[in-house]
Formats: C-alpha cells, sequence, structure tokens
C-alpha cells in the first residue's frame, strides 16, 4: 500500500509540473494577455508598462522560472480589478463552491446509484428503459439550461425557490465558529443550483453504477453465491454492491472534476459567488491573473483530488491495501 | 439415503426467439438519426427556408407598432410571444427577441454555428490526437511515456474552463472557438487510440508483418489505423455532443461566438433578463435545440459503441 | 424453442459418484444448473421432474430452492479463479453457507470454517482464513471452492469439470481430495468433465450425453469395455494411447447446431455404422443388461467390443 500511495504521490507532483507548464505555454502561444487587457487606443506607454508590471518584456525561460517559483511560493499573482492576492479571494470563495459542489454530488449519487441499480437488476425490461432514458437526457440537456429551466418553474412561476443568492451563512477562515455551521445552512438556496449541477453527474452514475453491476451479475463468483443457497438480497447489497462500487467510485471521481466546468455556468446563472463566479468577473472584467489564478488553482485541486481518491481505492480493494 | 431420481424425463427449453440484447443492438437508432438529419438540413438551407433573416429585425406591421408603442411606424418589436399567445402572430411562430428577430430562423441559422463548430472542433480534435496517440503507441518507450504523460496532466484540466482560459487569451470568434475545441480535447483521442494500437500491436498479425520487415510506416497505415478507427470514431461521436455544449456554454458566457450571429448559447443567455419577467420561452427554445442535438448526438455514440464493441452486444 | 436438454433421466444413490460426459454445448452444464432451478431467464423447465428425499424440486420457487441450494445440494465451478469474491476474506466466504443454513456463529462458526479448511488440507487455516482469494494459488483456490461447497453439509455435490482449469500435476490431488471427501461424507458426487480419463478414476455410474440426450448410461466397467453407443465407442477411441504410433482418431463432423437437428437420430451424420432406421427414426433408450441403457437401433443388436 505505501508503495502504491508513493506512486501516485509522485505521478501527482509531475502532473501538476506538467499542467502548469502546458498553461503557460499555451496561453503565452495563443495570445498576448497584454493586448487583451489594454483597451483598443491605449497608448503605447501604458502597453508597456503593463508588459514590464507583468514581467513580459523578459526572456522566455526567465518567465517561465519566475512564474514557477512564484507558484511553488503561493503566490498565484494579483488581480487587476480588486487589487488583491488572487490567492486570498479565491480561497474566501473556495468554501462556496465546495458546497455547491458537494451538494451536487450528494444528489448525483442519491439519484444516480440506486436508479443505476435498478436499471441493472431488471435489465432489459421497462425500468431499464426509464433509467436508461434518464440517464440520456441527463447527459445531454446542458446544465445551464436545467439551470434556467428550474428557475422559471420553481423560482418565477412557483415561487418556492429563491433564485440568487446563497444565503447568508459565510464560511470565514479566520473565524473558526462559522467552519461548522455553514455547511448546514441556507438549504433552499442551495437547492435549485445544486441539482442543476448535479443533474448530469446523476446520469453519467446511472450508467456507470448499471453497467459496473451487470458485469458483476454476469460473474462466476455472484453465480456460486447463488448456489450456497445465499439469501437473494444478500447476494445483492453484499457481493455485488461492493463489487460494483469499484468502478463507480473511480468514475466518480473523475466526475467530479467535470463538475469543476458546469458549475461555472451555473454559479453565473444563480449568483452563487462561488470560484467559478471569480472566473466569470475575471473574463469579463478583463482580468487575466484572476483568470490564469482561478484555472491554475482548479487544476491543483483536481490533482489533489484525484490522489485523494486513488487512496481511497486503494483501501478499498483488498488486492492493493494488502500489497507492500 | 439421498437420491435423485426423474421419474419423468426432463425436458429443458431454451428460448431462441429473444436476443438478450433487446434495446441496444437491435435496431438502427432511427429518432436520433432523423433529428440530427433535420437539423443538418435546417442548417444548410437556412438562408432559403428561414422565414426573417437572423440578423435583422422583423419588419413588423402597423397593428403591431400600434398595439406596443402607440405609433403607426416603428422599426422593430421586441419580445413578441410565439403564435400561440395572445400577442403572437404567425409571421413569427416562436416569437421575436430583445432585438426584434424572428427567432425561428436564428435558430435555423443557429443550427449551422452549433454544428460547424462542434463538428469541426471535433474533427481536428481527433486527428490530431488519435496521430499522436497512434504514434506514442507504436514508437513506445519514452516517446510514449512524453506523450501520455502530457496527455494525462492535460486530460486534469476541466475543459470548460480550460477552453475559457484560453478563450480570454485568444478573443471570441467562431474559428478561435474551433481552435479552442480542438486544443482542448485532443487529449481524450490520444489516450483512446493509444491503448488501442498497444493492444493490437501485440497480435500475431502485426508481429508477422514487423518479422517480414515490413516498413514501420506502413505497417501503421495499413494495419493498424483502421483497427483504432474504430474506437475513435465511437468517442468521436460521444464528444461531439460534448463539444456542442462547450460551445453553448462559451458563448451563453460571452467568450464564445459573439453577437449577432446566433448561437444557441448566446440566444439563452441574452434572454436571461426576460426570463425574471415571465417571458421564459425565449431561452428554452434555443435550450431544447441544444438539448436535440447532443441526445440525438449521444444516442447515436451509443449505438455505434454498441455496435463496434462485440463484447457489449449482449447487453 | 430448442430443446438444451431433451429426455434426460438418470438417479442417483447417495455416496455414488455420477459422471456427466460429453463435448462442449451438449447440455451437461445446462443439466447441472436446471437441478437447482438458476437456469438463464431465456431458459425454462419444460417438463419433467426432480426427485430428491420425496420432494419434486421442479415444482419449488425461488425462495424454497434457496434453502435446497448450498444444503442439499452445492456445486463446485471450473475456474476457481473467478469463483471467488475478490473482496471478501476466504472466512468470510466459506462460513457463508454454514451461517445462512446451519445458523452456526461466533466461535463455533470459526471452529466450523477451520475444520472444513483442514478437511480440503489447507495448511494452516487459521493464518488462511484472514487472507484474501488473489493471495492464493488456483488449487488452493479449487480447494477453497471444495470447502465452500462441503460448508453447508450437503448430500449432493455438482462438479462441474472442477480440474479443468488446474495443472496437471494439481489434477490429481484434487480428485483424490474429493474421492476422501466423499467417502468421509457419504456425499454423492455428480461429476461433469470431458476427460474419460477422470471418469475411469472417479465415478461409479456414467451417462454420455449428445446433443442434449443421453445417449448411453452404464456402470463406468461396463462403458469401458462395453460401450454400446458409437458415439461412446468414438470418444474411447479417439484417447491416444501410449507406446503405439497409430494415427490419432478423431469424429468426424461437428456436433450438431441444437436448432437444426438431423432427423432420426442426432448422431446419424456422423456414425460409421448409420443405417436407413437412424436416419428417419429418433431412437428411444434401450436396455441393455446391466441396468444400463443406450440411445442406437444397433445397440440391442450384438454389438459388444472386447
Amino acid at each position: 500500500m505505501r508503495k502504491y500511495i508513493l506512486i501516485r504521490a509522485v505521478y501527482s507532483v509531475v502532473t501538476l509540473w506538467l499542467l502548469v507548464t502546458i498553461i503557460f505555454g499555451l496561453v503565452r502561444l495563443t495570445g498576448d494577455p497584454v493586448t487583451m487587457k489594454a483597451e483598443a487606443g491605449a497608448d503605447a506607454a501604458y502597453i508597456a508598462q503593463l508588459r514590464h508590471n507583468w514581467g513580459l518584456d523578459q526572456p522566455l525561460y526567465r518567465q517561465y522560472t519566475s512564474y514557477i517559483g512564484n507558484l511553488l511560493l503561493g503566490d498565484f499573482g494579483h488581480s487587476f480589478g480588486k487589487s488583491l492576492p488572487v490567492k486570498t479571494i479565491y480561497l474566501e470563495r473556495l468554501p462556496n463552491s465546495l458546497k455547491l459542489g458537494f451538494a451536487a454530488f450528494v444528489i448525483s449519487l442519491v439519484l444516480g446509484i440506486p436508479l443505476g441499480m435498478l436499471s441493472a437488476l431488471r435489465v432489459n425490461t421497462w425500468w431499464d428503459s426509464v433509467g436508461k432514458t434518464i440517464a440520456l437526457l441527463g447527459l445531454s440537456m446542458p446544465g445551464f439550461f436545467v439551470g434556467l429551466v428550474l428557475i422559471i418553474v420553481f423560482g418565477v412561476q412557483l415561487h418556492w425557490l429563491p433564485v440568487l443568492g446563497k444565503g447568508a451563512s459565510a464560511f470565514i477562515w479566520s473565524n473558526p465558529s462559522t467552519w461548522v455551521p455553514f455547511w448546514f445552512k441556507d438549504w433552499s438556496h442551495l437547492a435549485m443550483p445544486a441539482f442543476a449541477l448535479g443533474w448530469y453527474f446523476a446520469g453519467a452514475m446511472l450508467r456507470i453504477t448499471r453497467s459496473g453491476m451487470l458485469d458483476v451479475l454476469d460473474s462466476d463468483y455472484i453465480k456460486l453465491v447463488r448456489l450456497k443457497g445465499v439469501p437473494e438480497q444478500v447476494v445483492i447489497a453484499k457481493h455485488a454492491l461492493k463489487n460494483s462500487m469499484i468502478p463507480v467510485l473511480t468514475l466518480a471521481g473523475l466526475n467530479l472534476l467535470i463538475m469543476v466546468n458546469v458549475a461555472v455556468v451555473i454559479e453565473v446563472i444563480f449568483n452563487w459567488p462561488g470560484v467559478g463566479q471569480l472566473l466569470y468577473d475575471g473574463l469579463s472584467n478583463r482580468d487575466f491573473p484572476m483568470v490564469q489564478g482561478v484555472v491554475l488553482m482548479s487544476g491543483v485541486m483536481i490533482v489533489v483530488l484525484n490522489f485523494v481518491i486513488d487512496v481511497l481505492y486503494g483501501y478499498v480493494d483488498p488486492r492493493i491495501r494488502l500489497s507492500r | 439415503m439421498a437420491t435423485i431420481t426423474r421419474r419423468m424425463p426432463l425436458i429443458i427449453g431454451v428460448s431462441q426467439a429473444v436476443r438478450r440484447s433487446s434495446d441496444v443492438a437491435r435496431e438502427a437508432p432511427f429518432i436520433p438519426l432523423l433529428v440530427l438529419t433535420l437539423l443538418v438540413f435546417f442548417a444548410i438551407f437556412a438562408p432559403v427556408i428561414a422565414p426573417h433573416s437572423a440578423l435583422d429585425p422583423v419588419k413588423p406591421t402597423r397593428e403591431q407598432c400600434l398595439a406596443k408603442y402607440g405609433m403607426a411606424a416603428c422599426p422593430y418589436v421586441d419580445n413578441v410571444p410565439p403564435f400561440w399567445a395572445h400577442e403572437g402572430s404567425v409571421r413569427t411562430p416562436l416569437g421575436t427577441d430583445f432585438l426584434g428577430r424572428d427567432v425561428l430562423s436564428r435558430l435555423m441559422y443557429g443550427a449551422r454555428i452549433s454544428l460547424v463548430v462542434a463538428l469541426t472542433g471535433t474533427l481536428v480534435a481527433g486527428v490530431i490526437g488519435t496521430l499522436l496517440g497512434v504514434l506514442a503507441g507504436y514508437l513506445g518507450r519514452w516517446w510514449d511515456q512524453i506523450i501520455m504523460r502530457i496527455t494525462d496532466a492535460w486530460l486534469t484540466m476541466p475543459s470548460l474552463v480550460f477552453a475559457i482560459l484560453l478563450s480570454s487569451v485568444r478573443g471570441p470568434g467562431l474559428w478561435n472557438i474551433v481552435v479552442i475545441l480542438a486544443l482542448v480535447f485532443w487529449s481524450r483521442y490520444a489516450r483512446v487510440a493509444r491503448g488501442e494500437v498497444l493492444t493490437i500491436r501485440e497480435r500475431d498479425f502485426v508481429k508477422l508483418a514487423e518479422i517480414n520487415g515490413v516498413r514501420k510506416l506502413r505497417i501503421i497505415f495499413r494495419h493498424i489505423v483502421p483497427n483504432v478507427i474504430n474506437s475513435v470514431m465511437v468517442v468521436f461521436s460521444l464528444q461531439v455532443g460534448v463539444a456542442v455544449i462547450i460551445e453553448a456554454s462559451l458563448s451563453f458566457l460571452g467568450v464564445g461566438v459573439p453577437p449577432p450571429e446566433p448561437s444557441w448559447g448566446l440566444m439563452m443567455a441574452q434572454e436571461r433578463e426576460s426570463l425574471m419577467e415571465g417571458k421564459w420561452w425565449l431561452a428554452v427554445f434555443p435550450g431544447i435545440c441544444i438539448t436535440m442535438l447532443v441526445l440525438s448526438a449521444n444516442m447515436l455514440g451509443d449505438w455505434l459503441r454498441v455496435r463496434l464493441d462485440p463484447q457489449l452486444r449482449n447487453r | 424453442m430448442v430443446k438444451a436438454v431433451d429426455g434426460i433421466s438418470f438417479s442417483l444413490e447417495a455416496g455414488e459418484t455420477f459422471g456427466l460426459v460429453g463435448e462442449s454445448g451438449c447440455g451437461k452444464t445446462t443439466t447441472c444448473h436446471s437441478i437447482v432451478h438458476l437456469l438463464p431467464p431465456s431458459a425454462r423447465i419444460v417438463s419433467g421432474r426432480i426427485e430428491l428425499a420425496g420432494e419434486d424440486l421442479v415444482s419449488k420457487s425461488q425462495r424454497e430452492m434457496q434453502k435446497v441450494r448450498g444444503r442439499q445440494i452445492a456445486t463446485i465451478l471450473q475456474d476457481p479463479m473467478a469463483s471467488l469474491d475478490p473482496l471478501f476474506s476466504i472466512y468470510n466466504q466459506v462460513a457463508e453457507p454454514a451461517y445462512y443454513h446451519q445458523a452456526l456463529r461466533g466461535s463455533k462458526l470459526r471452529h466450523r470454517v477451520k475444520e472444513l479448511l483442514a478437511a480440503v488440507r489447507i495448511p494452516s487455516p487459521e493464518a488462511r482464513m484472514k487472507e484474501y482469494p488473489h493471495q492464493m494459488s488456483g488449487g488452493m483456490r479449487q480447494r477453497i471452492v471444495g470447502a465452500v461447497a462441503q460448508a453447508g453439509g450437503p448430500k449432493i455435490i455438482i462438479a462441474d469439470e472442477p480440474t479443468t482449469n488446474l495443472d496437471v500435476t494439481i489434477q490429481l490431488q484434487y480428485l483424490n481430495l474429493l474421492k476422501d471427501l466423499q467417502r468421509a461424507s457419504g456425499v454423492a458426487l455428480i461429476f461433469v468433465t470431458h476427460n474419460l480419463g477422470i471418469v475411469a478414476k472417479m465415478c461409479d455410474k456414467v451417462a454420455v450425453m449428445y446433443a442434449g440426450k443421453i445417449v448411453e448410461m452404464q456402470p463406468v466397467r461396463g462403458l469401458f469395455y462395453h460401450p454400446r453407443h458409437p458415439y461412446t465407442r468414438a470418444l474411447l477411441d479417439s484417447i491416444p494411447k501410449l507406446g503405439t504410433k497409430e494415427p490419432l482418431y478423431g469424429i468426424p463432423g461437428q456436433p450438431p447446431d441444437l436448432a437444426d437437428l438431423p432427423t432420426g437420430c442426432s448422431f446419424h451424420p456422423r456414425c460409421q455404422h448409420a443405417s436407413d432406421r437412424c436416419r428417419n427414426q429418433e431412437p428411444c433408450e434401450q436396455s441393455i443388461g446391466n441396468g444400463g441403457t443406450a440411445r442406437c437401433w444397433l445397440a440391442s443388436e450384438e454389438f459388444a467390443r472386447e
């Protein structure tokens, strides 16, 4: 197990480094950040000043090393718009996005996994068709569309749920007393965005659970368990479930990452003050360090998340847990 | 004493009538093909069959101007509801948008954008990705390692976020989006292609060719590529849907196809304010179009996947 | 409707080993699955009766069969790698039948598991119990499967090609083990195989299946020394003989597609002795002396071979 963790850690570090380099390279290659920031008609002096501020007048390798150096020190640059370090603003907003993401994840699990299992257990029947259709719809309707529809139905027409914002509770890093209550308050605000975000993943979860379950149900060892005369509920609940969770968990982790994507649009629609909205604001205000910083930080978070999931996975599967 | 006796002879029948594959592998996917054909039809023939222009406001009638503004003539009438509503008219069956343009026509022209961008972007990504994947798989050793590490790192970037970053640097524009799509998605193909190559490489017919001294390049093109194409095609068909959503999302956020082009995502963004006023249809129609396109692409992709993978046929 | 198994009939005594022989696809596995009512959804028992200790199994519901499986009839499958659940410990898996059928718990259960593992000659069972399937070799796994089969205290064990996936060197060990277990517990064994050598060693009575029917059934010596059905004879002839350089003999042709059986006797296209009667009339079971039967028009004639 230890060796497994070590390998995964090294792998994560390499991935991170590559990620950072790729972002660096692509940004420099696909356009000039300075001209994006500067207004049309800005004079040459201003542009030159900007270039100097950003160190873009330095030779490329110098830029690269200082870029990496800054990152290692935790400096992700300064936002233009808010004149605060990007990192500060990002961290302030992060708990909100995590809350949303977590809620959406839970929704996707609660919706997707049971339906997926039902589909597999009643394969090729009417239930299965329903399940597969739901999954397809989930995967095909863009998140922001679902969000808009929800707003229309529940917010505007029925007035059941508040439409915008996240409510009053806040997570303040410096104030530990806010840490726990934050996760449990203001659920009415969370309902719609979380559902809009989780819908797509419910579809993906459904599929993965269904196919994983079908694979397991076909296997010899399940056949043998049945032949042992173990009651059917136990066959499913004990053996089939645990075995199908392995592929589900793996892909659940991956899906979490895609959730970060859709979250951007959802946050914008629902005016949810999270990291995605930061990205959007940065775009609209041409706040380039902000945009780059958010993207980088998201990348870092994802690599870390994947690492954690890999370790968890190693724990569940005794073949890995018991190895050296 | 335990005995099993079968005094009456046992007959066990197996129904051959039920093909256990039922749903997926059974029949051709008519509905998605139909929908896709329809959308392509609209896209190609939009200039001919669209009732109005997508970019210019519809010329309003006297009655409309009077009803809305109390004037005899006006440049445009905005936010006309669909024909079944009170103020709607059959001239603009799905209503007009905030600038008085006909929604139906814009939807038709929008089909062009969605299809062109998604297909081209995915195609370019596919070509690049497949090539890199095949190279990595075939050349092996440290070529493989380098390309795969890069691919893996690339894959950890969430696609939309990545696309947003790139577009913030490149700026909006239709062809920019295509380039961005290609840059974001090539890694998916690379991974699949490499996997296929590795599997095939070990197969005997390739080894035979190598032993007989056939040139490496020839082996790649004659033996490996056709087999890789199958899996790549499946990825392609499933990725088209994703590309459509990404383009729509980008346009929705304002960094995709710029106005006044009628990208469906953009249309939805522009009508967000009218949502609050209760004019929900303007934002919903483009959304329905996007869903139909992606749904059909996904269904087609699913069918393709089952067709091309013999192991999955029994589900 | 394809008849996977057509008109099978046999009986089994306690402590007896019954061999079921045939090529792939002849219906032996289907027969075994049907005894415990675990057929795939596309198959069903059309007619027949399976009697165990006076009760008919065919008419039982799945719920009722659950109590029969493992408790009265246990099964050993072919592939030891795939038979055990990779995520649960050996203890867990061997204990399951005892837990559900004999309601053993706690230390009694542990003791029983140890007993079972020791009976299949697993060294240091205490330590092994905590381990997982992937840590064991194929031979060991198959022995554990044997322990699992014994755990419920069954009267019948169905072994479906248990040694086919084992190394040849381990096969003999395993067969001896099965025989010892049988002797100790008096359990009846239904042994499915395509290997006549194993049949000779293990079985008391043998049935040869072809195209879903039993074409010959005899006590083992009778089958080997006086086979009455041309198919059996052909199978015996195709066993390579040590010490001679005779060319290998294979049965010409292919087993028929069950959906498209030949008229008359199913074997006639491949049979050297086929007559018109064979081609047109399906043979019924002819009794041949020692309590055996053969489904062949030529069996009743003096066709014994020395």
